[in-house]
């Protein structure tokens, strides 16, 4: 269960866990649910604010560069 | 004056006639010809064009382009229409009269003398004036465009779409070899590197700019995960950047899938690319600055959440406990003696371990709440002012944090959010625990 939780978090993007965490505070703040259910709200949160922090802290810009487009030529057939 | 002309001209015509038949009787030949020096010609086509009437006299109208002005004070430019060009320069006397500076795209009308310049085997215009008609033919051409596009709703403010806030991947139209993407991408790695950035390029400036510009559009809008594209292209002259206002490219733009942000030019440069895009940016790099948001916000707001994230977990905990304590002491005054020895048995065998536990992971909470009011107060040590704290210092900079610093009368530095003043301490009182 646990490697499971971990594994999609790898697949979150930087916004995707953001939002989650703030949602997870979001609702320790609103103070419902049981002490349990809180303390597992907490440690996803957690988790999240590691990845997060991670990410920021690690991030290296990817660039790619497409090659030349060929220009359509005017002379097309369809019409 | 038309007749002193015209016995001129014959006369040079003679002139070079009886050269040519000298030469041929001494060679014995009509059918020879002889050379005439480079200097000969050229003088002779300048007493040509300077006898003529028309070009002694003439307004002139065109575009101006390739307008210069050398150390020389004398000001150097090139007048242009559809189908010609013409060199022309203005001595320095007059062009230090002119009440305007002369600017690429321009419609001027000139008033001079055409004449050859010899060492330069030219024709040019000398100019003696120079008048502004209305406003350049480009400009016109640009304000019927940018009129019809508009009428067509192209640019309604209601087309424009937000840009996404946190964009995971981005694309970039513009020249792969010019400087404005090596500032994009500095800025994109400084500010946001959790981006992914793909570069279409594409001619920015001639003939073929325009076509290529829209061909890079296209390949882009097929991308499906794309989030946002920027169309660049660093500062130039108005003609440089003339691709931006062809109405292909403002169609693509308009038509774009996916948000477009222009930054075409400088900031006084305006283009009808930046009229389609959904959001306008001055510069390239305000582009890729509109784009993305900056790390350092992001780090102190992931901050903010996170330390709300344990502060909320730590408060969950101690209410628990709270209640568990208070539930006890009410079973221990309302229950049934063997009501309370059942249930004290109970308390002890499932709770007793299981509060020692939360109690200390409120403690690591705790901990680690501070932890996090470090990190975001080393991000940002005056934010905290803001909310009405203040820093307290002597007057030599040293910030006080226990009474034993002060004594009666000393004067002190209180730094607020928006400045520092003066006070003085009247007295010291101990404790002052919270």
């Amino acid at each position: 269960m646990k490697n499971q939780a971990d594994n999609d978090l790898n697949d979150l993007s930087y916004e995707q866990a953001f939002q989650e965490l703030e949602q997870i505070v979001e609702k320790l703040e609103s103070n419902q649910g049981t002490l349990d259910e809180s303390m597992a709200l907490f440690e996803r949160g957690q988790k999240l604010s590691q990845y997060c922090t991670a990410l920021l802290e690690s991030a290296e810009l990817k660039v790619q560069q497409l090659n030349p487009a060929a220009i359509p030529d005017k002379t097309e057939k369809s019409l | 004056m038309a007749v002193a002309s015209r016995n001129f001209l014959d006369e040079a015509v003679d002139t070079l006639n009886q050269a040519r038949y000298a030469c041929a009787m001494q060679q014995g030949t009509l059918f020879s010809s002889i050379s005439l020096t480079v200097g000969d010609v050229t003088h002779y086509l300048r007493e040509l064009l300077d006898s003529d009437e028309v070009l002694r006299d003439i307004w002139v109208m065109g575009e101006v382009s390739n307008a210069s002005t050398p150390a020389s004070g004398h000001l150097y430019f090139t007048l242009k229409d559809q189908t010609a060009t013409l060199k022309c320069v203005m001595w320095k006397p007059q062009a230090m009269r002119l009440h305007f500076p002369l600017r690429a795209g321009m419609a001027v009308e000139v008033h001079g003398g055409i004449s050859v310049y010899e060492q330069g085997g030219q024709y040019q215009l000398y100019a003696d004036a120079i008048r502004p008609v209305g406003e350049g033919a480009l400009y016109q051409e640009f304000i019927l465009l940018k009129n019809q596009l508009e009428s067509e709703g192209l640019f309604d403010p209601d087309r424009k779409r937000t840009l996404p806030e946190m964009p995971a991947k981005i694309g970039i139209v513009t020249s792969p070899t010019g400087a404005a993407l090596q500032d994009m991408l500095n800025t994109l790695k400084r500010r946001y590197p959790l981006a992914e950035v793909l570069i279409a390029p594409a001619a920015v400036q001639g003939d073929s700019a325009p076509a290529e510009i829209v061909a890079a559009l296209q390949r882009l809008n097929r991308i499906p995960d794309l989030d946002v594209i920027l169309v660049a292209r660093g500062g130039g002259s108005l003609e440089d950047l003339w691709a931006f206002n062809d109405e292909r490219v403002v169609r693509a733009v308009a038509g774009s899938r996916v948000p477009v942000i222009s930054g075409v030019g400088h900031e006084t440069d305006f283009t009808l690319t930046d009229f389609a895009a959904d959001v306008r940016a001055p510069t390239p790099t305000a582009a890729a600055e509109m784009a993305t948001p900056d790390k350092t916000d992001l780090a102190e707001r992931l901050g903010q959440v996170t330390l709300r994230l344990t502060a909320s977990a730590a408060m969950k905990l101690e209410g628990a406990l709270d209640d568990n304590a208070a539930l006890r002491r009410r079973l221990e005054r309302v229950s049934p003696l063997w009501a309370i020895n059942d249930q004290r048995q109970r308390m002890d065998d499932l709770s007793q371990r299981e509060i020692l536990a939360w109690q200390n992971r409120l403690h690591s909470l705790r901990l680690e709440n501070t932890g996090w009011q470090q990190r975001l107060a080393a991000l940002n040590p005056y934010a905290v002012l803001q909310r009405g704290y203040a820093i307290v210092s002597t007057c030599g900079g040293q910030v006080i944090h226990s009474r034993a610093q002060v004594t009666p009368q000393a004067e002190l530095r209180i730094q607020v959010s928006d400045g520092a003043f003066k006070a003085r301490v009247t007295e010291t009182n101990s404790g002052g625990e919270k």
